[in-house]
């Protein structure tokens, strides 16, 4: 056997960045500001520059695209992160512009369709017009709202400073109502002299019908055809909340489908802005509600990262393992909830939601928390599981949870009806699927075995043994079979989580209040059981964020939907949407 | 319903009919009718409907109250439970579902953010209390209420369904049977048709500030 070469740690995304340079001299340079990495591109090259970035170097998944307002220099940043399909870390880059309106980028869709819906995001908050982009409405707020919300100078109606703890109520503590402090005596605002009564109510919806036009009568074979245009929410049983898609059918068939948005918008980033880096912790619980633990691992380790400090042994271990108990009770109700959207009523899902209590009770030990877990610190956890707890979970894991697995996958997977409502519907090819940006258990049920745990490994997960699940057929009945498979492999690292647990402390930091964060950026993405989770954190060195973005991978995962669901029946997009698994609470944000 | 509870004090029943008779108010068996068998709206907001979804499940069953029967549609049901942030984007969608819903209804504002605006209060997007808008019987507060929170809420309502009296109740009178709330307008920010005049005049005074004389007018 020879001895293996040594290994030379050099930063791919670095020698990627360079040829970049070469390629493009003078309209891409190094980003030096202290605390930042990455690339800037001018705007005028960036069609050609990502172009190049994705045919030439490779890197075919666009992760994340975010804006970023400097209102002090007068710019606005457009923030990239694209990655490659075979591992590695993330190329960087970025487009700086004159903060005067109109605010104009170029639109990367041609190159990546997943910058899709990210875009229309930045364009709704930050007002940055993409210039080529197929269909750029806003996505959040409705057509007709004043203002782009996420500007630094933009002001809500309940506004009270810039940052938190407010005086009014710290450390004093002398609270006003906010309805008493502003001038319309509720959460809204209207510029000085607006006339509601003169004022001629435009249809927020107009836009989004002008892009259905196209679909007119046709005469086929001497009869007139009509399309219907069918609204599904945002008060639906079938759409896992207050999600709506707007169907075009020909039929039954889908001929054109518009996914609606914004229902459950809550502004977690404006919000997040303003709260100091530890109280944005349970703000994060609240994304997607189902796995509030994976959720707070993101953000911590973004800001960890920007801290540059290490994460207790015992607790990186109780992380693993409470995120892949959240993985497996998050796909036990996916796969309930497919069932009844598949027309099995409730019963399905009523054996998920036993299993589920189960693990939220281990939650509830360790957290005090049933759903909003608000478990992580920076450097740790916050408290650590009682011994009794930690049987309770070995119980679970060695003892009732595989048992159980095999019972869904028993009673499921051949099931006559199951098979022949899942199989061969909707079919996203992995081309289609890593282009429109899908992450997570969507793009593996395609053929790309691209898990974060492997490509990109964070917290501990290179010690463990495990498989990256993977199905190459693209249809519904892979995205469901890799829930399972996912599954079982989540158990594979609890086993081991629990037999090297080692004891010690659960925190490497003191707990304080206030966390101390060097200025810079950094983007931590951990796979949440939805997919990519990935948080963007900008840091000028006070007590508050600067900047704070969640790439949702429920909200990305959606740009193929329309993809999956023509030529369909309408009855399948119910399936095809539940076999996404999308959560609002992360869509919207 | 035991006897005892069913049965009006004062009127005396032969003990061998004492299984077979009872003698009883219209409102009892009126209400007891309702308050057991509410069905509430399969209508989940934000995270607190994941928590009701576990109410219904094995576990805490909301069966055991007559509660299990969640229906789609506002025209079967009798209480809504605002479970989530109300947005203002979707606000004149819940709006309108109440004034779909038949009479008798209630409205349950479960969680911190359906109460007041909870957590996400100063957002943007966010209405702070369902209140503002729709009558609420009962408030669960919690982030998100516990299941057995909720149950209690509902048992409450119950509690206050065995209050109302026949004669009094509001879909018996004269008039119109149900109220209808006015639905909110999505403009440049939310607009409440009932606050119009309201915010006319504050616009007025915003736009020239030195003129009182506008409010009055307005």
């Amino acid at each position: 056997m020879t001895t293996p070469a040594p290994v030379e740690t050099i930063d791919p995304s670095a020698v990627a960045g360079q040829k970049l340079v070469e390629k493009f001299p003078g309209a891409v340079t190094a980003d030096e500001r202290p605390g930042y990495s990455g690339w800037v591109i001018s705007a005028e090259k960036l069609t050609e520059a990502a172009a190049f970035i994705h045919d030439e170097l490779g890197y075919d998944l666009l992760s994340s695209v975010t804006g970023v307002d400097y209102l002090e220099e007068g710019k606005m940043e457009v923030v990239y992160h694209a990655y490659q399909t075979t591992g590695g870390p993330a190329l960087v880059f970025k487009v700086r512009v004159a903060r005067e309106d109109p605010v104009t980028v170029p639109s990367v869709t041609p190159i990546w369709v997943g910058a899709d819906f990210q875009e229309r995001e930045i364009w709704d908050l930050y007002g940055i017009r993409f210039e080529g982009h197929p269909d750029l409405r806003r996505i959040l707020m409705w057509e007709g709202f004043a203002g782009h919300p996420m500007r630094k100078d933009w002001k809500e109606a309940f506004h009270e400073e810039e940052v938190k703890p407010f005086k009014s109520r710290w450390p004093g503590g002398e609270h006003i109502f906010a309805e008493n402090r502003t001038a319309y005596g509720d959460n809204v605002s209207f510029e000085a002299g607006f006339d509601p009564e003169k004022w001629i109510p435009t249809d927020p919806e107009e836009a989004l019908y002008a892009s259905l036009k196209k679909y007119k009568t046709e005469v086929i074979d001497g009869i007139p055809t009509d399309h219907i245009l069918v609204n599904m929410g945002p008060q639906h049983p079938s759409t896992h909340g207050v999600f709506r898609a707007v169907v075009m059918l020909d039929g039954e068939n889908v001929v054109s489908l518009k996914p609606v948005m914004g229902y459950l918008h809550r502004n977690h980033e404006k919000i997040g802005e303003r709260n100091t880096w530890l109280q944005n912790m349970p703000f994060t619980d609240r994304l997607d509600y189902f796995n509030s633990m994976s959720n707070n691992w993101g953000y911590s380790l973004a800001v960890e990262k920007l801290m540059g400090i290490e994460v207790a042994e015992r607790a990186e271990y109780l992380r693993v393992i409470m995120a892949e108990l959240s993985r497996i009770q998050n796909h036990f109700i996916l796969i309930g909830m497919l069932m009844n959207d598949l027309g099995a009523y409730f019963t399905p899902a009523l054996y998920a939601f036993e299993e589920r209590e189960l693990i939220l009770d281990i939650f509830e030990a360790a957290s005090g928390s049933r759903m909003m877990c608000n478990y992580h610190r920076f450097g740790g956890v916050v408290r650590d599981v009682p011994e009794e707890w930690m049987k309770k979970i070995h119980g679970l894991v060695f003892d009732r949870l595989p048992g159980k697995i095999d019972e869904f996958d028993r009673l499921l997977t051949e099931n006559e009806l199951f098979v022949s409502r899942l199989k061969g519907i909707g079919v996203l090819t992995p081309e289609q699927a890593v282009n429109t940006s899908m992450t997570g258990p969507m793009l593996r049920a395609s053929g790309i075995p691209y898990d974060i745990r492997r490509a990109d490994p964070y917290g501990i997960y290179d010690r463990f043994d495990f498989n990256v699940a993977v199905r190459y057929n693209g249809d519904m009945y892979d995205r469901y079979l890799i829930r399972v498979d996912e599954m079982r492999e989540s158990l594979k690292i609890l086993e081991q989580a629990l037999k090297q647990i080692p004891e010690g402390p659960v925190n490497s930091q003191k707990p304080s209040y206030i966390t101390k964060v060097p200025a810079g950026e950094a983007y931590g993405r951990i796979e949440a059981p939805k997919g990519e989770l990935g948080y963007y954190v900008v840091s000028t060195g006070k007590p508050n964020p600067y900047r704070y973005h969640v790439r949702a991978p429920s909200f990305i995962n959606l740009t193929s939907l329309e993809m999956t669901c023509v030529d369909e029946k309408i009855a399948d997009f119910v399936a095809l949407l539940g076999a996404v698994d999308i959560v609002l609470g992360e869509l919207d944000r | 319903m035991t006897p005892n509870e069913l049965n009006s004090p004062d009127y005396d029943i032969p003990e061998e009919l004492q299984n077979v008779v009872a003698i009883t108010t219209l409102d009892k068996i009126y209400n007891f009718g309702r308050r057991s068998s509410i069905w509430p709206m399969m209508f989940g907001l934000a995270c607190c409907a994941i928590e009701m979804i576990a109410a219904q499940a094995s576990r805490y069953d909301l069966a055991r109250f007559g509660m299990e029967v969640m229906r789609p549609s506002p025209r079967q049901c009798d209480v809504m439970i605002v479970a989530g942030t109300v947005t203002k984007k979707m606000l004149p969608a819940i709006v309108r579902l109440y004034n779909q819903m038949a009479e008798p209804k209630y409205v349950v504002s479960m969680g911190a953010c359906a109460s007041g605006g909870g957590p996400f209060k100063e957002g943007y997007n966010v209405v702070a209390g369902i209140d503002k808008f729709l009558p609420v019987d009962v408030y669960v507060p919690g982030c998100p209420p516990t299941p057995q929170a909720l149950v209690y809420g509902l048992i409450k309502l119950q509690e206050k369904i065995d209050k109302q009296s026949i004669k009094q109740v509001r879909w018996y009178q004269k008039g119109p049977d149900s109220v209808e709330v006015p639905i909110p307008m999505l403009g440049p920010d939310l607009i409440d048709p009932r606050r119009i005049p309201e915010i006319k005049a504050k616009a007025a005074e915003l736009a020239n500030p030195p003129a009182p004389a506008e409010e009055s007018a307005a």
